[in-house]
């Protein structure tokens, strides 16, 4: 199944990838192949199989409502490109 | 042509549990920015959220309250997009099995109980909170609030209009209240509220094209917003245009809706099971034990006001609208207040009083016992009915018992009838033209010198026995 150049456009945009025209080629074959596999499985009778969305047989792993100690800010904000004494700082978010 | 608005609204409610949703961090309100987060909820790479067993717990109560189904099977799901406030380009939230579905909620509207579907209810985690400063570069981010925990719950399509919106958005505060899941403060926003909202002609079975409006963060707002995006609609489709099925951002400021560009594309989240959180399996025996925890909720309270107490609609309404409300009444009334007099004491005097202080009931220095001690030295004829309100608003102020009051003021009411006859003859030879115009039949003037004799004794007189004695004397 062959993806078109307006869709590789749309997922680069929502995942904010910058493409080169060489890698919108590239990416678009290689997820063109992925979406053929994925149809050789369709092809598999699933229908009295329950969708698996954990392969792990767990299930109402919870914790308590109680505090734990969070992290000092300075080394929260110290993984930000950028920030000031209290806030990360980040470009003007246009509403 | 006539229209009808059709309106679903999607509430957001913070949860009032101590820790986050998937970690041990502060919900406190308030603190100073970015000091309440760790690497889970800022989204370092590598770490592992675990649910909050009360956040869960307090979503079934939701649900329970509201007839909702329970799923006995629910898992999380990503809701990807990107925005400063979302640490991890995803927010963990529930998309095809939300833990509870097909409930509704009463409303009264105009005196008629209506009931509003809930679609469903579910959880998932709040976002930071951005700031737009000063530097008109910049944005600035406070993650504090990222990763606590709300609930999402979203109504049916069944709402007709502004008003009823209001009135389900009241409701739903109160039941959370009442739960104790919820502080439902809209202007702290604990509690947001997003509207669909389409018009159609009278009559008409399909739903019109809708918008969303967003940002409605008070009650007024609600109403204001709403009655000012059907209108809007109305003039749409009159001038014969089409209504663009679009977000829209509520400006308080300006009062107007306000259309947001360009957001179509990020509105595919590509949702998917989020891979880690287990699935959350809920058995009879849990949705019995959190049934069984549950309160009185305010439709039941008002319906057993109505029906032991004798009150109208209105008072069990008002009264039941909050539960702190309902207890200090019902234990007046257990104390051995008469519920209607109790009532007319709480919804009058004693609610204004506090509005004046912006005080809320638990914080009344008035308390149950003493207004019933109040009512029987009403009943027993110590004090008047008139002099009870001075009474009452020196009980607000000082904190002490009515008796104490009455001593020390001098406030016990003249039931003594050689006084009362002493103090009439005094009104009557006052005001001969009156007396005259009274017996040559204007017998209105009877009320005049009740107010004469209740003036002199500065309302002290027992207003019974006055009328009495008034009468017989007058009528000689």
């Amino acid at each position: 199944m062959k993806i078109s150049r307006e869709e590789i456009e749309h997922i680069a945009l929502l995942s904010r990838l910058y493409l080169s025209e060489e890698e919108k080629e590239l990416y678009g074959s290689q997820l063109s192949r992925i979406l053929d596999y994925m149809e050789k499985l369709n092809e598999l009778d699933t229908k009295d199989v329950e969708p698996t969305s954990h392969v792990l047989p767990l299930c109402n792993v919870m914790r308590d409502d109680i505090l734990r100690p969070s992290i000092p800010k300075e080394n929260a904000l110290a993984n930000a490109p950028d920030h000031t004494d209290k806030f990360y700082r980040v470009p003007k978010i246009i509403e | 042509m006539k229209y009808e608005a059709v309106i679903g609204l999607e509430v957001h409610a913070q949860m009032l549990t101590d820790a986050k949703i998937f970690c041990g961090c502060s919900t406190k309100f308030g603190s100073e920015p970015n000091t309440q987060t760790c690497p889970v909820c800022i989204g370092m790479p590598g770490v592992l959220p675990v649910l909050n067993k009360k956040a869960l717990e307090f979503a079934i109560k939701t649900g329970l309250s509201m007839n909702c189904n329970i799923s006995q099977y629910s898992r999380f799901a990503r809701k990807n997009y990107f925005y400063p406030d979302l640490p991890k380009g995803y927010q963990i939230s529930q998309y095809e099995l939300p833990i509870c579905e097909k409930g509704y909620i009463e409303i009264i509207v105009e005196g008629e109980v209506k009931k509003i579907g809930i679609t469903r209810i579910h959880i998932e985690e709040d976002a930071g909170k951005n700031i737009h400063g000063e530097d008109g570069n910049y944005s600035f981010v406070d993650l504090n609030r990222a990763g606590v925990p709300l609930m999402e719950i979203v109504s049916e399509p069944d709402i007709r209009s502004p008003r009823e919106a209001v009135e389900f958005m009241k409701k739903l505060r109160t039941i959370l209240r009442y739960l104790g899941v919820s502080d439902g403060n809209m202007e702290q926003g604990s509690l947001r509220c997003d509207a669909n909202v389409s018009v159609r002609p009278i009559g008409q079975k399909e739903y019109g094209t809708r918008t969303e409006v967003k940002n409605i963060n008070s009650f007024r707002f609600v109403e204001k917003a709403l009655d000012y995006e059907i209108k809007r609609q109305i003039k749409v489709l009159e001038e014969g245009r089409k209504i663009i099925q679009e977000t829209r951002l509520w400006d308080s400021d300006k009062g107007i809706t306000e259309s947001m560009r360009g957001k179509e594309e990020a509105h595919d989240y590509r949702y998917f099971p989020e891979p880690d959180l287990v699935p959350i399996m809920v058995d009879q025996r849990w949705i019995d034990e959190i049934r069984k925890s549950l309160p009185e909720l305010p439709d039941i309270k008002r319906k057993r006001f109505v029906s032991e107490c004798s009150l109208p609609d209105y008072d069990a309404d008002f009264l039941t609208s909050e539960r702190q409300l309902a207890d200090w009444f019902e234990e007046a009334v257990k104390l051995g207040g008469q519920p209607k007099i109790v009532a007319n004491w709480i919804l009058g005097d004693l609610l204004r009083l506090l509005n004046e202080e912006n005080k809320s009931i638990e914080e009344s220095p008035l308390k149950p016992k003493q207004l019933v001690g109040m009512l029987r030295l009403i009943e027993n004829g110590t004090i008047s009915g008139k002099i009870a309100k001075t009474v009452f608003s020196e009980m607000y102020k000082t904190g002490r018992d009515a008796e104490i009051i009455v001593k020390e003021k001098g406030l016990l009411q003249i039931s003594d009838k050689g006084e009362i006859d002493i103090l009439i003859d005094e009104v009557i030879a006052k005001h001969p033209k009156e007396v005259e115009r009274f017996k040559s039949g204007e017998e209105k003037l009877l009320g005049f010198f009740v107010g004469q004799v209740m003036k002199l004794t500065k309302g002290k007189a027992n207003p019974q026995m006055v009328n009495e004695i008034l009468k017989k004397k007058l009528s000689h």
